[in-house]
């Protein structure tokens, strides 16, 4: 049995009003970390956690968002977006980060791993996953 | 004199929102902050709620909640205005008293 699992973090907080989101990126980085194969997933109120031009100076909390553009240095391959979510939210995958991704041995780059996608594969991505991590 | 209604939770989530709108009365003055905030958002699945409600009560977004969540003010439902934490404690003062909708 391969010693490397496919791991899917699925979010539906939004950033701030909790502590799950910060604390999902935080498990995110650790199992990076640990050379898995790592995947995000944002439904419900997830998605809010990957608006652009999050400004934290006025509530005194640490603006977490910018961490999101960095996950494709740990090679974070996958962030998927449910689109009914973005959509009842009124929001569009033009209001999201855009994460780059790059293969440091063969140079094969990503502009934007973020991917939004209906339900149906949402629902796909999990049942494929080896293990689900809920935030 | 009326009251201040709180709400702190996001609409998708819970519906605070919703049961502090049937049951505060007109003239009422609504508050969002946290992630209550979402829900002054235009174009949105609940954006009825507070369109609808700015008729009869006067409804307040915290402005630093509103920008930290990474939303600009121009997608903010018409009618509602934004407040900063003085504006809060104005609001509070203003008003009889305060009822969380948590």
């Amino acid at each position: 049995m391969s010693d490397t699992k496919n791991f899917m973090f699925l979010n539906r907080r939004a950033p701030y009003g909790t502590i799950y989101a910060w604390e999902s990126l935080e498990v995110v980085l650790i199992a990076a970390a640990f050379e898995q194969n790592v995947s995000l997933m944002f439904v419900d109120d997830g998605v809010y956690e990957l608006t652009k031009s999050q400004d934290t100076a006025g509530i005194g909390m640490k603006n977490f968002s910018p961490t999101y553009r960095t996950l494709g240095d740990y090679e974070v391959r996958h962030m998927y977006v449910d689109k009914a979510s973005l959509e009842a939210r009124g929001l569009t995958a033009d209001d999201l980060v855009q994460v780059e991704w790059e293969d440091w041995e063969t140079e094969e780059s990503v502009d934007n791993i973020v991917e939004v996608v209906d339900s149906e594969r949402v629902a796909e991505l999990l049942e494929e996953s080896d293990v689900v991590f809920s935030f | 004199m009326s009251d201040l209604h709180t709400v702190n939770k996001s609409p998708f989530e819970k519906n605070s929102l919703d049961s502090c709108l049937r049951f505060s009365k007109a003239g009422s003055a609504i508050l969002l902050y946290e992630d209550g905030v979402y829900g002054a958002l235009k174009g949105t699945a609940v954006e009825n709620l507070i369109a609808s409600a700015v008729g009869d009560k006067k409804v307040y977004v915290l402005g630093p909640d509103f920008k930290a969540r990474g939303l600009a003010d121009d997608r903010m439902i018409d009618g509602v205005e934004v407040v900063d934490y003085a504006g809060f404690v104005d609001l509070v003062e203003a008003n009889d008293k305060v009822q969380a909708w948590v």
